[in-house]
């Protein structure tokens, strides 16, 4: 398989490279230590259609395919992760289901908002007691007549009281286990809708999580988003396309982490010569590289698929696999070949270390990733 | 093709501003008077003062070594307007015909030169750093100072043409051009690279008053004022000279010396990781793989032991300058010039001794 | 109003490597990039087009076909239009050839307002180009602009000093080359990038701009490289010698200014 970038996706990356080195990369060490939003910034992406990149002029959006967008996300992670996932989760969890089910007045009513980076969207599916499992779910949403109302609550939520709209899944049948979810858009500031405890996370702290919690939340009717019943398949199919997203931040973790080693084993020198010099350092580069590389084949011929509107689950699968494990085995060998100095807050990868492991959990585990691809070799 | 016979002399744009001579001016009387001997002995190194009453220079001219002083003294050539100076100037050079025409490389020089060269139909090489008439000198130069074959370079003295020499591609690389075709040979040149000559008081040379032909119709902008504003303080990315210290300051007050030689060399005050921890000074000061990355034409790194991570962020720094007690310590190794001392005596000499004359 | 922007592609020279052998750049691996004073210049433009969006911005460049990149990255930027001056015939131009060629493309398109251009390439740092074009032109100049502002036809600018500013005021048409004080270059944009990769680019040969041998190209050019080198690499430090703290720095001092270090 041989891979040429168009021109719009070398202009993509060769911008948000500058973006991310100018923008992002001083401040990136502060934003993590105090975990702090990073609102200019966001703003800022926004501004520039990074927002709402994959998704119709005539909403809002900038028109591009879906693999350039993971570009996008992969170039903003290789600098810093949590904005990486903070433009992923707008785009692909928030939104995407819109865009995919919601009305002609819904997609008029939210998109043009969210996809300029004017309002930022957030997706609410985990709770408690219900990650992996979602059939769990113990929200529940009851008819109210006029009004939808919302009580239980959701936890981890990537932009939980940052984001100004919410996919929130909620129970309109308990009986009927996966198929009694529906989906919900909720915006902030609603009454009965708060957030809850922020989570104090070991990485992507600049991407902020929290509880959400539904106090007898009433939304309008309106507000159901896709069919009554149908909101599991709304939250799977975003995840699908979220995998996307979620792989191409830890393939920019592995990338970042990577080209960072390469400068440092430049410069260092041990017993008289550079890092570089030592074979047995070289070689495991050398293995790095073609693993990212490999991730990377996989992931693109994912997007690829996913634009041509070929089935792709399974691929999205074994693409955020591939990265995610990549990205843990290079984060690895980053912060060992750094020495001491990996160890410590002064270079990035001791960062990007803490960063990669979420790559391997959220959005669907490596077990659930290898569940979906088993699933389809024993079918 | 020019008749090179009628071109002579050499002429240096002697620029002045508000009654006062740029000492750019001075070095390149002193390079003119050199390059007007190698020329041959009746080349005359001429000064051109353009201005408006400006006859209290003409002396400073002389005693800086110019034969002639060529004086164009109108009230349009006041303040600095391209269009006046282009003028004044391109109208002398057409009429008095010299072989070289050499300009400060100040914002001014920069302006007026190409202007003036294009009207003329000239060639012009822009801030040089080396001038050579004589082949033979040259020749030594290159085989002393660079990597570059000489082959094929006569060393006779058998082309009185002007060698520029000038540094490319952000000092990497290096290239002389000379103006074969053409004259006269026009170049702007760097200030503070040549000497000026040792003043000789009451030296008299030729004094020629030039009549420009000027109107304010020939000046399409308007000066409206000139502000002189303090140098303001520039960035830590921005700075040409850096004084950073480290732990081997001992303290926050430590860094009052350093804002003292700072403010002497015109610099920016710089820090280590381990000044910035110790909470001595801002951390907005800090040089490094967490702080700015710099590459300033001078580096002090005072007290600075030189860890991997400081390093980082100043090894592109075009000369480095190490003051440690500790001789074997990594910025003492990286360095260019090595101060093995207590840096709390040696800056203040450095400070006291900077503005000397050498 | 419309506007033209003359811009540069160069080498990223903060990834410069030399040849110590032949003395001569190595442009393999070295990114090419538009030229960071050129950047402000297309910036201030685009900043006059932001405030009246009928303003036309049209970037020109001369270059080899590949020159055709950065003037799509132009576009991404927010400019309307793009000229690309490529031919044989106008390699090896100095600074008067560029300008002669320049100006006839600057002419071609005609009916223009205003010309930005950058004060100096970091490749040939020669900041001639700019006063040379409004020379050809025979049109006022302003360089070292740092900042710009604009009435009507009226211009008010304030050109850098080394130690300070003056206040100009001139008329349009002019040419202003523009230093990075005056702005903060804008990123392409999303949806600029799509634009800049569907746009066509107009290139013009000598022939299309009128201008023959005796104007451009290396035969033209009034002043030709007669060596290039590189400097002696830099050789390991020196020590500096003395016995108290007076001579230590006195010793310093000299070297660098017999260095011309300072």
């Amino acid at each position: 398989m041989e891979f040429t970038y168009s021109r719009e996706q070398q202009m993509v990356k060769k911008m948000i490279k500058e973006f991310a080195e100018t923008e992002i990369a001083p401040i990136a060490e502060e934003l993590d230590a105090e975990a702090k939003y990073p609102y200019e910034t966001v703003a800022k992406l926004g501004k520039l259609g990074v927002m709402g990149m994959p998704f119709p002029k005539e909403y809002g959006g900038a028109g591009t395919d879906y693999l350039t967008y993971i570009m996008a996300v992969e170039e903003l992670s290789k600098v810093d992760a949590s904005h990486g996932v903070i433009v992923q989760t707008h785009n692909a969890l928030c939104c995407w289901p819109i865009f995919t089910y919601g009305t002609e007045e819904q997609k008029r009513k939210y998109l043009p908002d969210l996809l300029s980076g004017k309002k930022l969207g957030a997706f609410g599916l985990t709770e408690p007691n219900a990650g992996t499992d979602a059939a769990m779910q113990q929200t529940t949403a009851a008819d109210g007549g006029d009004c939808w109302i919302l009580n239980g609550s959701k936890v981890f939520i990537s932009g939980g009281g940052i984001a100004d709209v919410y996919v929130i899944m909620a129970m309109t049948d308990k009986s009927k286990g996966n198929k009694g979810i529906s989906s919900f858009i909720v915006e902030k500031g609603t009454p009965g809708f708060s957030r809850g405890k922020k989570e104090n996370k070991m990485g992507i702290r600049a991407s902020i999580a929290a509880e959400l919690v539904f106090e007898d939340c009433r939304i309008p009717k309106e507000n159901l988003l896709g069919k009554e019943g149908k909101g599991f398949k709304t939250a799977m199919t975003s995840l699908d396309v979220g995998r996307l997203g979620i792989a191409a931040q830890a393939l920019g973790i592995a990338q970042g982490a990577f080209d960072q080693t390469v400068e440092y084993m430049k410069q260092r020198k041990q017993f008289g010569r550079s890092l570089n010099k030592f074979q047995a350092l070289a070689f495991e580069m050398a293995n790095m590289k073609t693993r990212i590389d490999g991730a990377r084949f996989l992931l693109y011929n994912a997007c690829n698929m996913r634009d041509r509107g070929l089935p792709s689950t399974v691929e999205a699968a074994q693409a955020k696999l591939a990265c995610s494990e990549t990205a843990s085995y290079v984060v690895d060998k980053a912060v060992q070949f750094h020495g001491g100095y990996g160890y410590i807050k002064d270079y990035p990868v001791e960062r990007m270390y803490r960063d990669q492991k979420i790559t391997e959990i959220y959005e669907g585990t490596s077990e659930v990733m290898k569940m979906v691809i088993s699933g389809s070799i024993f079918k | 093709m020019a008749n090179f016979a009628e071109y002579k002399d050499v002429w240096v744009f002697t620029e002045q501003r508000q009654g006062k001579l740029m000492n750019v001016a001075r070095q390149l009387l002193g390079e003119g008077y050199r390059l007007s001997r190698e020329i041959s002995k009746d080349t005359r190194v001429c000064a051109v003062l353009a201005g408006d009453g400006v006859d209290h220079l003409v002396d400073e001219l002389y005693a800086y070594g110019a034969d002639v002083v060529y004086q164009i003294d109108h009230f349009l050539l006041k303040e600095y307007t391209t269009d006046a100076y282009a003028k004044a100037m391109t109208d002398a050079i057409r009429t008095y015909k010299p072989e070289i025409v050499l300009f400060g490389a100040t914002f001014i020089g920069r302006d007026l030169a190409p202007r003036i060269a294009a009207r003329l139909d000239t060639g012009l090489t822009a801030d040089c750093t080396r001038l050579d008439i004589n082949t033979a000198n040259y020749v030594e130069y290159l085989k002393t100072y660079t990597t570059a074959s000489t082959d094929g370079i006569s060393g006779r003295n058998d082309d009185n043409g002007l060698k520029q020499t000038r540094p490319a591609f952000g000092g990497n690389l290096m290239a002389t051009i000379v103006t074969p075709n053409t004259r006269p040979q026009m170049a702007t040149v760097r200030p503070g690279v040549m000497d000026p000559r040792e003043k000789k008081q009451g030296a008299r040379g030729q004094l020629i008053r030039v009549c420009a032909q000027l109107s304010a119709d020939d000046i399409h902008v308007e000066v409206v004022e000139v502000v002189k504003a303090a140098k303001e303080l520039v960035s830590l990315t921005d700075a040409d000279i850096i004084c950073s210290g480290g732990r081997g300051l001992g303290s926050a007050e430590g860094f009052r010396l350093m804002e003292e030689f700072a403010a002497k060399v015109g610099g920016v005050v710089g820090a280590s990781r381990a000044a910035v921890d110790s909470g001595w000074i801002d951390q907005s000061h800090q040089v490094g793989q967490t702080g700015t990355t710099v590459k300033p034409k001078i580096y002090f790194a005072c007290g600075i032991s030189g860890a991997i991570q400081h390093q980082a962020g100043m090894k592109g720094s075009d000369v480095i300058v190490a003051v440690n007690k500790d001789p074997q310590a990594p910025m003492m190794q990286i360095a260019d010039y090595a101060i093995c001392g207590d840096l709390k005596k040696v800056v203040p000499e450095i400070i006291a001794q900077w503005d000397a004359e050498s | 109003m419309k506007i033209i922007v003359c811009v540069k592609q160069v080498p990223n020279t903060n990834e410069i490597k030399i040849n110590p052998e032949t003395g001569t750049l190595i442009r393999d691996g070295v990114e090419s990039i538009l030229n960071h004073d050129d950047a402000n210049a297309l910036e201030e433009a685009l900043k006059i087009k932001d405030r009246d969006p009928k303003t036309e911005v049209i970037v020109l460049t001369m270059g080899p076909p590949q020159a055709r990149e950065m003037l799509e990255e132009c576009i991404a930027m927010g400019a309307d239009e793009a000229v690309l001056l490529s031919d044989r015939a106008l390699g090896g131009s100095d600074t008067w050839a560029t300008s002669n060629a320049l100006a006839a493309g600057i002419r071609k398109i005609g009916n223009y307002d205003l010309i930005f251009a950058g004060r100096q390439a970091i490749d040939g740092d020669t900041a001639q180009v700019g006063p040379q074009i409004a020379e050809k032109l025979g049109i006022p100049q302003i360089t070292y602009v740092r900042e710009f502002q604009m009435e009507g036809k009226r211009i008010t600018v304030q050109r850098a000093l080394e130690d300070g500013y003056q206040v100009l005021k001139t008329t349009m048409p002019c040419v202003l080359t523009c230093i990075k004080e005056l702005n903060t270059p804008r990123y392409m944009s999303i949806r600029g990038i799509l634009k800049g990769a569907a746009a066509e680019i107009k290139v013009w040969s000598a022939e299309d701009i009128g201008v023959n041998e005796e104007l451009v190209g290396l035969k033209a050019s009034p002043t030709n490289v007669y060596r290039s080198f590189t400097p002696k690499p830099k050789g390991k430090g020196v020590s500096v010698k003395g016995d108290t703290a007076k001579e230590l720095a006195g010793n310093l001092l000299a070297e660098l200014k017999e260095k011309h270090i300072i």
